[in-house]
């Protein structure tokens, strides 16, 4: 008796199923269907799930002015849990559903176990906070884009200021033997060593809280360092900083948003003027960015969870894309993605020939009067 | 050789600080054979007390020497009472307990000290102002060794000659040796020991604040934590030298100073503290009381 029941249950099942896939078939044919993939339950829904919000709420705005070129945008949800192996599984999953792109997906291993997938069928994925920088600099993933700057792009940008803008030819990496800082100093003297265009003249770690760091400051005057590139916190730079100073030394000052801190130049005073660091773009003047946050705010009652501007972002990009293409073929929306520059709350975006996103990330500041201001 | 020049310099004043403070942790050790751990936290109070007494004094408009020298003062007399009162609450009641009790005691003061500094006055890092003024003379070596650095080295250079002559000539001197050398004995020729250990902890005390003040202005920040890395790095140099022999402590400060500094410049401040430690421990294995200190048969 229970054996039949079960037996009529998952008949059912099946056939309803089938009807489902069908109907959606049918759907699909006309759609543009946009895949979203990342935790929406477990310990990291809260990474996943505000991207799935702003997806919603761009997908809502798009369609309601009647879709992309006349066609409608759907979105397929699948959860990840955040976990590579069933990152795999719902990659498969979409890819027998016909995604034409995908916003996802959220935890670097997860997207990057699930691109290999995507790059044999030719999908072109956007993460909003896969932040490793193996994804897009190994160039094994040319269908993979992010609008999130990637763990070395401080490191990346403190390089490329001194290199091109302050043209520098002698380069100090210092680091506090920190995981932050000692990643950022490894970076940035590997960046560097690659670019062939300046020299490392020395490349220490400190001693954080030691009493006097008179030896090291004796120690770059020595190697005719022209600048520092220090990765690490500020009360280690503030010493630095104005032990340099002291000395007479007008070495540039180079660091990171671990100094970006107004305790740096409380600290320091006026010894921290002219000293460079980078830290996150400011977006919270941006229109955009504020229209966007409003709209969360209204359609969900709470204001916007992590890396929501971004997978905002990433959503308009990718529409902008196909739009842009005329068609959701391969080659033409990675082509509109790396030429076409979209106004989204992070900024006006396109994208480098990686797939990370330029105009996204960080900005250089410099101290003056007291302040840190933007470099342009 | 410049170069050469420029690291010995840096290491002297780095030893300077350390052989300041060591003297604090040595002839508390040659007193009452007592590890002060509470030691670094006095010398942070020095820095902090020097900090509001300038800031204050500069707000009245007094002249750069004068602010120096009354920091120093207030700072000197606030750090001395506190040494005062923390050997009387903390060590005076365990004098006769095992030597384990006063240890843990000393211990505890420290860690009490250190957040007692840091809910009374905060836990950011504070600017410190430059307060020894740039001397004319120094202009042409600025580059090289500053005021500040100089004045740091002169002033250990004279606290520990005078601190030996009271030591050698003094009556309070002399009856500072008979307690180091046996308590009971000084006690029964009519030396008030109590007496005499609460002078050493205010000596001590005050050196340490005059060691907090001076390194502060040359650093430019203080927080409530330097006076751990301090302490410890000064009680290295305190047993390196021969902990209880006050020679010793200063020759120690400067040799870890030195070590310190040659190790940063010629291999890499990565090693520095290795360095440091390497030498402590192949000093104590060839001698085992420290370069200046005395194997003397335990007493019974």
């Amino acid at each position: 008796m229970k054996s039949t029941v079960i037996r009529l249950f998952l008949s059912l099942a099946v056939i309803l199923s089938i009807i489902i896939a069908i109907s959606c078939t049918k759907l699909q044919s006309r759609s543009i269907r946009v895949g979203v993939a990342g935790a929406h339950s477990g310990d990291l829904a809260s990474y996943g799930l505000p991207t799935l919000k702003a997806a919603e709420l761009v997908v809502k705005d798009i369609n309601a002015k009647g879709g992309i070129l006349g066609r409608k945008v759907e979105l397929l949800v699948e959860d990840d849990v955040c976990k590579p192996e069933v990152a795999t599984n719902i990659a498969s999953k979409l890819l027998s559903n016909e995604v034409h792109v995908v916003l996802g997906h959220i935890c670097s291993g997860a997207t990057k176990a699930a691109l290999g997938i995507y790059k044999e069928s030719k999908i072109i994925t956007m993460s909003p906070s896969a932040t490793n920088p193996q994804l897009t600099q190994s160039g094994n993933y040319p269908n993979f884009f992010r609008t999130i700057a990637s763990d070395d792009a401080q490191a990346k940008l403190e390089v490329d200021f001194a290199l091109d803008i302050l043209k520098l030819k002698k380069i100090a990496v210092l680091h506090d033997k920190g995981d932050y800082g000692k990643g950022l100093a490894e970076f940035a003297k590997e960046f560097l060593d690659k670019s062939g265009r300046a020299e490392v003249v020395l490349y220490e770690g400190i001693t954080p809280g030691a009493v006097d760091y008179s030896a090291v400051i004796q120690k770059i005057k020595n190697s005719e360092a022209e600048a520092v590139i220090y990765g690490g916190y500020h009360p280690e730079a503030s010493k630095l900083v104005m032990l340099m100073r002291k000395k007479k030394m007008d070495t540039v000052f180079i660091s990171d948003d671990g100094v970006k801190d107004m305790t740096f130049i409380k600290v320091a005073g006026e010894y921290a003027e002219g000293v460079y660091a980078t830290g996150p773009k400011d977006v919270s003047k941006n229109p955009l960015a504020i229209a966007a946050a409003d709209a969360h705010k209204k359609a969900y009652g709470s204001d916007p969870g992590a890396f929501f501007l971004n997978a905002y972002a990433a959503t308009q990009a990718l529409l902008n894309a196909i739009e842009k293409a005329g068609s959701t073929d391969y080659k033409a929306v990675t082509n509109a993605l790396r030429t076409e520059y979209v106004d989204t709350p992070l900024g006006k975006i396109r994208f480098d020939e990686r797939g990370d996103a330029i105009g996204v990330g960080f900005s250089m500041y410099q101290v003056k009067n007291g302040e840190y201001a933007e470099v342009k | 050789m410049e170069y050469f020049i420029q690291l010995f310099l840096g290491g002297l004043t780095r030893g300077s600080i350390y052989a300041l403070i060591a003297l604090g942790y040595t002839m508390v050790y040659g007193i009452i054979e007592l590890i002060n751990f509470a030691h670094g936290e006095i010398y942070t109070i020095g820095a902090f007390t020097a900090l509001i007494t300038a800031s204050v004094l500069t707000l009245y408009g007094f002249n750069e020497i004068s602010i120096l020298i009354l920091a120093s003062l207030v700072a000197v007399i606030y750090s001395s009472a506190y040494g005062f009162t923390i050997e009387k609450i903390a060590y005076k009641p365990l004098r006769h307990a095992p030597r384990l009790s006063p240890l843990i005691s000393a211990i505890g003061m420290s860690v009490f000290l250190q957040n007692y500094v840091l809910l009374a006055q905060t836990s950011d890092f504070l600017p410190f102002p430059g307060l020894v003024p740039e001397f004319q003379f120094m202009k042409k070596y600025e580059h090289i060794f500053s005021s500040t650095e100089l004045m740091i080295f002169l002033t250990t250079s004279v606290v520990m000659i005078i601190l030996t002559l009271v030591i050698k000539f003094t009556k309070i001197g002399k009856a500072m040796r008979a307690t180091a050398q046996d308590r009971k004995m000084a006690m029964l020729v009519g030396v008030d020991v109590n007496r005499i250990v609460s002078i050493t902890f205010i000596i001590g005390s005050a050196l340490a604040a005059i060691g907090g003040v001076l390194i502060a202005s040359h650093i430019g920040q203080i927080n409530f934590y330097i006076g751990f890395i301090a302490g410890i790095k000064a009680f290295t140099a305190a047993v390196l030298g021969g902990i209880g022999s006050i020679p010793g402590a200063v020759l120690g400060g400067f040799i870890l100073g030195w070590t310190e500094s040659f190790a940063t410049g010629y291999v890499s401040s990565d090693y520095e503290d290795v360095f440091a430690f390497a030498l402590l421990v192949l000093i104590l294995i060839f001698r085992p009381a420290g370069i200046l200190g005395k194997s003397k048969a335990q007493k019974v």
